[in-house]
């Protein structure tokens, strides 16, 4: 075998079965495991209107959190059947009240911050992954603003690194600065939080796993410190008491998030998780570890959902993760560690939607892209994401 | 520029077996298309730090990309001449820095969306190269064995979850000695089968006493080449204008001597060492990664055919600044986890080993280290079954070769 290719070529395996029909494999997996074990239906079954509610008046109200499951999850370590063990919260809990995707495909590039910045655009993004730049593209916090007229304070991000600061709003002229969401970086604020040594926070404040020694300077609009207090309702000494007790940079994320939730009520909050991508690291125990905490956290969020009163009945959640990650059998991979090949394993991912206008109980199979997700939700609350490159989903038209 | 204007002087700087492998084989490569030519030149210029088996593998390709005809060249690489490529790309010193080149159009070829069809275009040529190179028959069958779980005292869940599919499963292990017995019988395959870098012992932790007729590579022995490689990244990161692009860049770069190692090592080894730190994410942090990674490269490079990787605790998860600083003090280990990643490395270690040639008639053994669990793929063994038969380690051994 040349040498020279060693590294690009799949195994014997991947080369038995083309990356199509691997990820229908995936999807199939998924779809089945869901109406065996948590009694879901088909969703190519049901006919009739989508059930999300219409009119201005319900478009005010409705919320919507998407969470975006990071960075990197493979289905056996998630909805295969031998890693089910490890999302017991998305199986017993979240799923039995969605509608879930089975086959959600990403065919851009597969970095964490490139990735999310397309899940908010609608468009494949080609930026830099490792730099802090503004996605090329508006964003759909930049199309709720514009076209439904809401204040800043009723879109924000919590955003893990540093590296997602600019993800709030885009470099797109048809949009200007100050047009987009707020992002706060809860690792950012709890080292502004303290002068010097924290030698307490330490576990909060891991850093990007990919290029863990790269930590770009912000920029943009993110969040500042004094509004902790103004906005957040929360002082430097409490929001420090509360970080100690926390475990990792996602914890820290979701708290910040129902903080936001309780004093803003926000009517479109992005939440993307990261600790999963510890896989970098290469220490498969501390990846599955990541799992299970943010299938945790997906419920903790919507067991708040559904106990704050801004938010219950009229919330969608949105749960997917940016992308998979490289299949045990690619030789161009070193399986779980990365998502440097872009197989089938890699792009091939699931979404769920659950609450407000949403069936519950249901499995659609037909494969979507993630930069669908734009649409959809301009569907839902009623703006036109005019670039983005995505369609729809029809069980949200 | 474009590889019909390449000239053997352009090859001085390479080292210099590999200047003269390229140079004999230049009316052939000026052919190639540029999409495709720096990746070879990426392999070809380590020539002379290669291990033989690679060599061989360079030598087989150029040879018959000379042999055959321009037009059954132009045919082979048609598919390559459809990428576009950036004019920066072009202009770049894809001759002298082919590895950062390929680096490039790797992400070039992301943002264009053309890196799918280039996988296939690669899988392709590899695939039609493949069929014609006939692969030397082995002395004797590939041995892999791994070691998990040291220090761990119990362990209840299920281990071997990947891996038992493939084997038999054996709950009787008399587990003494156990260590001892696996690396003697390394060391007599090793004396009768003597071949250059074909065995290979790989310690997450401490080596144990082994024969010198194996390879040996350890996570305690590359400690000083560590810590200067983390000082030296350290430097780096600190410097204006420094990111992870330049840093890889960087990193790639990087020699034995620049780190301080002495010159009259073995060239080949100490390059591996090199390459397994500065090319494996994670391996410079945690042991388990290292012994990992080292394995998987050890296997894909040198196509050994006895390989023994064994696993040692790991440090605990710290802030990732932190567990590169070179500051051990007070450092804690984590031994069930590591155990864990010692778990899915061994099914690693067996999906490497099986993609090298002689993978239907080769062996793997796994054993939890000081316990009566282990499992063994073998031609001869069935899978998914379970053995309560009361072994030791060299009778375990002997029965995965049987």
């Amino acid at each position: 075998m040349s040498n020279a290719f060693n590294s690009l070529l799949d195994s014997q395996t991947q080369q038995s079965a083309g990356a199509r029909e691997i990820a229908s494999r995936l999807s199939r997996s998924r779809r089945e495991f869901l109406r065996g074990t948590a009694g879901m239906v088909l969703g190519a079954a049901l006919s009739g209107a989508s059930p999300l509610v219409r009119g201005e008046a319900a478009r005010k109200k409705r919320k919507v959190i998407v969470v975006t499951f990071g960075g990197g999850a493979r289905d056996q370590e998630t909805f295969a059947p031998e890693g089910q063990e490890n999302i017991p919260n998305l199986i017993n809990d979240l799923a039995p009240q969605s509608s879930f995707f089975t086959h959600v495909t990403n065919q851009g590039i597969l970095g964490h911050y490139v990735a999310t910045a397309s899940l908010t655009t609608g468009v494949y993004e080609t930026l830099n992954n490792f730099s802090a730049v503004p996605p090329d593209h508006p964003t759909v916090f930049e199309y709720f603003r514009k076209d439904l007229r809401r204040p800043a304070s009723d879109t924000w991000v919590v955003a893990p690194s540093n590296g997602f600061n600019r993800i709030g709003e885009s470099n797109s002229r048809s949009f200007g600065p100050g047009t987009g969401a707020t992002v706060i970086l809860p690792k950012h604020l709890l080292s502004a939080t303290s002068s010097g040594a924290m030698p307490d926070f330490d576990h909060l404040l891991r850093d990007n796993y990919e290029n863990p020694m790269y930590t770009p300077e912000l920029g943009g609009n993110e969040f500042e410190l004094q509004q902790l207090e103004t906005i957040l309702r929360l002082s430097v000494e409490d929001f420090k008491a509360h970080a100690r007790t926390l475990t990792s940079p996602d914890e820290l994320s979701v708290y910040i998030a129902k903080r936001l939730m309780q004093q803003e009520a926000p009517s479109l909050l992005w939440i993307t998780m990261h600790d999963i991508d510890v896989a970098h690291s290469g220490a498969y125990s501390l990846y599955v570890q990541g799992i299970r905490r943010t299938d945790r956290l997906c419920a903790e969020l919507w067991r708040t959902v559904q106990s704050n009163p801004e938010y219950a009945g009229n919330t969608t959640m949105f749960v997917l993760p940016d992308f998979g990650r490289d299949s045990d059998y690619d030789a161009g991979g070193n399986g779980f560690q990365h998502h440097r090949t872009g197989d089938a394993a890699s792009r091939t991912t699931w979404m769920m939607a659950l609450g407000a206008g949403v069936r519950q109980g249901i499995v659609y199979d037909e494969p979507i892209e993630s930069i669908d997700l734009v649409p959809s939700l301009g569907a839902i609350f009623g703006f036109t994401p005019a670039e983005s490159a995505g369609r729809p989903i029809k069980e949200f038209l | 520029m474009q590889p019909r204007d390449l000239k053997p002087e352009q090859f001085s700087s390479y080292p210099p077996e590999a200047g003269r492998l390229v140079v004999a084989h230049l009316d052939a490569l000026r052919e190639l298309p540029i999409s495709i030519l720096p990746s070879m030149l990426r392999e070809a210029i380590d020539y002379d730090y290669k291990f033989p088996v690679e060599r061989a593998a360079i030598e087989s390709e150029f040879a018959r990309l000379s042999e055959i005809s321009s037009a059954e060249r132009r045919d082979w690489f048609k598919d390559f001449e459809r990428f576009s490529i950036s004019p920066r790309l072009e202009s770049f010193d894809w001759v002298g820095q082919p590895a950062q080149f390929t680096e490039q159009l790797s992400a070039y070829l992301w943002s264009t969306h053309q890196l799918d069809a280039y996988r296939n275009a690669a899988i392709a040529y590899g695939n039609r190269l493949q069929s014609m190179l006939r692969p030397d028959a082995l002395p004797v069958p590939r041995l892999g064995i791994a070691v998990i779980g040291q220090g761990v005292v119990s362990y209840d869940a299920l281990l071997f979850k990947n891996l038992r599919p493939h084997g038999t499963y054996f709950n009787r292990i008399a587990p003494e000695n156990g260590l001892e017995m696996i690396l003697d019988a390394a060391a007599q395959r090793a004396r009768n089968h003597p071949v250059r870098y074909g065995h290979w012992y790989i310690d997450g932790g401490e080596e144990a006493s082994h024969d010198s007729l194996l390879t040996c590579l350890s996570y305690k022995t590359i400690e000083p080449l560590r810590n200067s490689l983390l000082r030296s990244m350290q430097a780096e990161i600190a410097r204006p204008g420094m990111g992870p692009e330049e840093l890889r860049t960087y990193l790639a770069r990087l020699t034995p001597s620049d780190l301080g190692m002495n010159p009259s090592n073995d060239v080949v080894l100490s390059r591996f060492q090199v390459k397994v730190l500065t090319e494996g994410s994670g391996t410079q942090i945690f042991s388990t990664t290292f012994a990992q990674w080292a394995s998987r490269e050890a296997l894909r490079r040198a196509q050994p055919i006895t390989l023994i990787a064994r696993f040692a605790p790991r440090q605990r998860q710290r802030p990732m600044n932190e567990l590169l600083s070179e500051n051990h003090s007070g450092m804690q280990l984590d031994p069930v986890g590591s155990l864990v990643d010692a778990d899915m490395a061994a099914y690693y270690h067996w999906i490497n080993q099986q993609r090298l040639a002689g993978a239907d008639r080769s062996s793997f053994l796994v054993w939890f280290e000081g316990h009566s669990q282990a499992l063994v793929i073998s031609p001869t063994l069935p899978r998914s079954t379970t053995s309560t038969s009361a072994l030791n380690l060299s009778q375990l051994i002997g029965l995965a070769l049987s």
